[in-house]
């Protein structure tokens, strides 16, 4: 399958590893990412805080650009991305006179042909497409599927159906051998924007999240949008001082846990960029008849592994 | 119910909303279901609803106290209240207009100033390169609310982990970018060429 991508400025920064475990499992799964030309920034929070024809103006571009390269389908990994670029599509489609006003402000031709597609959308597709038979060690982890805001709401435009309770993550995890818990936070808000701005705010809301998945016995959150990963991980101190505990459950993105189920290396994964060490090399997630030094791997050689 | 239409008198913050975004406050009935599942609501200073009823309510003063809230800057757009309203109003979208004419009036709440200074330095990071340079947004927030020691631990993670480019990634069309930022130009939110935002 070759789909149009934009993988927007996270995943060239703070969240590349998300970016390097899409780019290492595509192959694996047919996919072809072709980026968007000389793509913006969406615009983020930020944009549709301050300025609302901004808002709509900075997607359109990126929009506008796909159309150009021919893309009938745009995968937009970040959910955050994925709500601008979805909500400023579905705005300029029901107004003419806005699409022909935005058109001229960002000086290209701009018809709204170009479907937004999210991570779980076109990962699913290639679950259904036998993903399961290329599992070559199966993540049998209990994991909680942590969704946020983005990918259920809003409910109109959200690539998940069911929006107190979506499911499409779990599917998928459980496509790769995971175990999905049934947990209480999987769409409510980790604090999102406030990250460097009230950073407490973000750490009580993230520590909300962090604790039930902890409390029920999730052995890592999984998550597909950058935002959450960032306050989840490399927020981790904050949210622990906070709540005086000392969790070190492990966040991984979809991709990456989706690649340790295709036997890739965690480095190609980017699991060493993570602030809380991950303790899921492939090797630990191996089944026993296909590994002689069985489980002590899981201690020593895996850090190791990530050390060099 | 409805709100009368007032063809001489200025029009009431309402209606501003109602015009700007095409949500209309009344339909609002105070069931409170987005301050329930609001995350913030216990931090905001009026909880979702209540904006909604200042609104509504339209006494003197009333105005004031919805573009000078806290309320409004702390509202984090995950779009809880609008998923779960009985009458579909889309609350994320009516506080995206507030914070715009409270900010355009000079009305922002003092406690909000990092928020917007973040907003601030975000954008003009975009405006300048195309794209987010992560480490110019810091730089440039710090700067703008002197918390300049704010994160220094955070840093040397991200760059060990081959997290942080010292060097903005700028698009090669960013010229088109920044005439975007001007075409779309309002002095009191955006950052243009000529100075940023207050």
């Amino acid at each position: 399958m070759k789909v149009g991508f934009f993988p927007g400025c996270s995943l060239e920064g703070s969240s590349r590893e998300y970016h390097e475990s899409l780019r290492a499992i595509a192959p694996a799964l047919d996919l072809e990412l072709c980026e968007v030309p000389d793509w913006n920034c969406c615009g983020a929070t930020a944009a549709h805080t301050l300025n609302h024809k901004l808002a709509l103006a900075l997607p359109a571009r990126i929009l506008a650009l796909a159309e150009q390269a021919g893309f009938t389908e745009l995968l937009v990994p970040c959910s955050a991305c994925l709500a601008r670029l979805a909500s400023t599509r579905d705005e300029l489609t029901r107004n003419e006179a806005l699409r022909r006003e935005i058109s001229a402000v960002i000086e290209l031709p701009y018809a709204g042909t170009t479907r937004v597609l999210s991570v779980l959308d076109v990962l699913l597709t290639c679950a259904r497409d036998g993903l399961k038979d290329r599992v070559r060690h199966p993540f049998a982890h209990k994991v909680a599927c942590y969704y946020g805001c983005y990918l259920t709401r809003p409910a109109r435009l959200a690539p998940c159906r069911r929006t107190e309770d979506p499911q499409e993550m779990d599917e998928l995890m459980r496509a790769v051998g995971a175990e999905p818990i049934d947990w209480a936070f999987k769409v409510e808000c980790c604090g999102a924007g406030l990250s460097v701005s009230r950073l407490e705010t973000v750490a009580e809301l993230s520590g909300r999240i962090l604790a039930d998945a902890a409390e029920r016995g999730a052995e890592a959150i999984v998550v597909a949008c950058p935002m959450c990963h960032t306050n989840l991980d490399l927020r981790r101190d904050a949210i622990l001082r906070r709540r005086g505990t000392n969790w070190r459950l492990p966040v991984l993105y979809v991709s990456q846990v989706i690649g340790l189920a295709l036997g890739l290396n965690e480095r190609t994964l980017g699991l060493h960029r993570h602030h809380v060490p991950v303790r899921f090399p492939a090797a630990v997630t191996r089944q026993p008849m296909e590994v002689g030094a069985g489980r002590s791997a899981s201690d020593g050689s895996g850090a190791a592994q990530r050390e060099s | 119910m409805s709100h009368p239409p007032s063809t001489n008198a200025p029009a009431t913050l309402a209606d501003r909303v109602a015009e700007a975004t095409g949500e209309s406050v009344f339909r609002c009935y105070q069931c409170g279901k987005c301050a329930a599942g609001c995350p913030l609501a216990a931090e905001m200073d009026y909880e979702p609803n209540q904006i909604l009823r200042l609104l509504q309510l339209n006494l003197p003063g009333t105005e004031e106290e919805v573009l000078g809230s806290l309320a409004i800057w702390l509202c984090l757009t995950c779009e809880t209240c609008a998923a779960r309203c009985p009458q579909e109003v889309d609350l994320p979208r009516i506080m995206d207009y507030l914070r715009q004419e409270s900010l355009q009036t000079g009305q922002a709440h003092p406690k909000a100033k990092d928020i917007l200074a973040f907003h601030q330095a975000f954008l003009e990071s975009i405006r300048k390169n195309g794209r987010l340079h992560e480490v110019g947004l810091i730089s440039s927030y710090k700067l703008k609310t002197w918390h300049l020691l704010q994160d220094v631990g955070v840093a040397p993670k991200l760059l060990a982990r081959g997290k942080l480019s010292l060097l903005p990634h700028g698009i090669a069309e960013r010229g088109k970018v920044a005439r975007i930022f001007e075409k779309c130009a309002d002095t009191a939110t955006t950052p243009t060429e000529k100075g940023a935002a207050p």
